[in-house]
């Protein structure tokens, strides 16, 4: 009973999120560009299924992801919990003795991106607009892999205590090296992926594990340090999906081994 | 009718594989890490299909309604050839669909905290919700802008890495002279504003105008608005701190 007023609030929270939105696209469409919205009996009927399946998903995620992650997060960075794995009080531990905390900061990121609606909406057009060259599947692991291990480094680096800006900094001179050799395809859909992958699943649990990992590691505050993982959850998707861009060249390459081919760039679009 | 019965069947499906890695992650752990029980399993469960249903429905909407009217009303813009509507249209879609956020108002309300706890504020209610209110009008407002450059850019053909990474040197500048807990909100506040339905909104609003205009392609000039929205609202959130 409890479960159907939550998801008829969780509903309703995401109509009044959705419905302003929906109103100014089809005002724009009436008064500006001065038509009725084609098909417009069935784009209500989309947005009636967008505003009920986010609130069930919500409803969905706050019932079973969301508390079990968030304990998870709690019980990994628990002192008590470290102490009995390594045997050693919290004082004592060195970077290397949270590996339990990056082995979950890997999986929990590749996982729960590989659930992010936003990013299975761009895949889909991006399979759709590059004719089938760039995979659905391709796309959403190569991101998936980015936010695992940019949040696995996240926690390391509050767990050392390194500033941010060095990791941004190094992060982005990689960036700029791959960008110009990477196929120009792949390139604003690797920025784009970025921005994705900070929605609606990731967040919440990577929040929960950064806020975790700073209350209890001694001599880091939650207020400044807790913070960072979402940065580095956007910077290294936009790395592995360059990687996943060369990578495909390189495959191509090897696979018609023909020298010619090699001093035409524009071959390279192609591969992917 | 019958045809959207089955292609909905098939996104329940395919939802289904999407969310296996997730139980996998969280069962392995409890089992092998925790030992410990895993909670109610009817509760789990009833949560579990909601949670597969929804990202199912989520999809279908999406095919239906939330990629056909971005497309379809860049593609009616374009036609228009009037660059001030198209310009308005892209600031009014970025600026609305943040100003409401959840997301970014419990943000700025966490920063209203930290800021009134640095000192930098009065801690009064009236100095904290004004703080708030300007920080979150600040993000907006970038939003709405990045997507202003955005569809400039793919008007006039400028070339994204450089205004990204170029952006992100900027960041790195300000970051430097920008006070020590801004920085936090700033790096998240390029999080909450890409939310599940502004993405794809977003998305098809890039594709659907790369592919109305002549000499440009879907792919590389279509994509873009996205990272731009992430990137805006870190600098004018850092100038923001600096300023105020």
């Amino acid at each position: 009973m409890e479960l159907v007023v939550n998801s008829l609030k969780f509903i309703a929270n995401s109509a009044a999120d959705v419905l302003p939105i929906m109103v100014f696209l089809f005002a724009f469409q009436r008064l500006v560009i001065g038509s009725p919205i084609p098909h417009w009996r069935r784009i209500a009927v989309g947005f009636l299924f967008v505003v009920v399946g986010l609130g069930l998903f919500l409803v969905g995620l706050e019932q079973t992801l969301f508390p079990l992650g968030r304990l998870m997060a709690k019980q990994l960075t628990d002192p008590d919990f470290l102490q009995a794995i390594t045997g050693r009080g919290i004082e004592a531990l060195v970077w290397q003795d949270y590996y339990w905390v990056y082995l979950f900061a890997l999986a929990i990121g590749f996982s729960t991106t590989l659930a992010e609606p936003a990013l299975i909406a761009v895949s889909m057009k991006a399979h759709e607009v590059s004719g089938g060259a760039i995979g659905i599947w391709g796309l959403r692991i190569a991101v998936a892999i980015g936010v695992g291990v940019g949040v696995s480094l996240g926690c390391y680096r509050i767990i050392d205590g390194q500033p941010l800006h060095y990791f941004i900094g190094a992060g982005y001179l990689v960036v700029i090296i791959q960008t110009s050799m990477a196929p120009k395809i792949i390139v604003p859909l690797a920025f784009d992926s970025g921005g994705v992958t900070t929605s609606t699943v990731t967040v919440p649990l990577v929040t929960a594990l950064g806020l975790g990992l700073s209350e209890a590691v001694p001599g880091r505050s939650p207020l400044l340090d807790g913070f960072g993982l979402v940065a580095f959850a956007s910077l290294f998707p936009i790395i592995s999906v360059l990687a996943y861009g060369q990578l495909a060249v390189l495959r191509d390459r090897i696979s018609k081994s023909d020298p010619d081919k090699r001093d035409k760039p524009e071959e390279d679009n192609h591969a992917l | 009718m019958k045809e959207s019965l089955h292609a909905l069947a098939k996104d329940m499906l395919t939802s289904l594989r999407d969310l296996m890695p997730v139980v996998v992650v969280i069962g392995v752990f409890q089992l092998f890490v925790f030992q410990g029980p895993t909670g109610q399993l009817t509760e789990m469960l009833a949560g579990g299909l909601l949670v597969v249903a929804g990202l199912a429905f989520f999809i279908f909407g999406l095919r239906l309604a939330l990629f056909p009217i971005g497309e379809g009303l860049a593609h009616a813009l374009a036609k228009k050839g009037s660059v001030f509507w198209l310009v308005t249209f892209a600031f009014v879609l970025g600026f609305g669909t943040s100003v409401a956020e959840p997301a970014l108002i419990a943000v700025v309300a966490e920063a209203a905290i930290v800021a009134a706890n640095a000192g930098h504020i009065a801690s009064s209610p009236e100095a904290m919700d004004a703080y708030a209110f300007g920080l979150r009008m600040t993000v907006a407002f970038a939003v709405g802008t990045a997507l202003i450059v955005g569809v400039l850019r793919i008007l006039l053909n400028w070339s994204l890495p450089i205004m990204i990474i170029g952006g992100y040197m900027l960041v790195l500048l300000l970051t430097s002279i920008a006070p020590e807990e801004i920085i936090g909100i700033a790096y998240d506040a390029g999080g909450v504003t890409t939310s599940t339905v502004t993405v794809p909104l977003v998305t098809a609003l890039g594709i659907g105008l790369a592919s109305s205009l002549k000499g440009r392609n879907p792919l590389t000039d279509g994509f873009g608005l996205i990272a731009l929205a992430a990137l805006a609202p870190i600098l004018f959130v850092l100038l923001y701190g600096i300023v105020a």
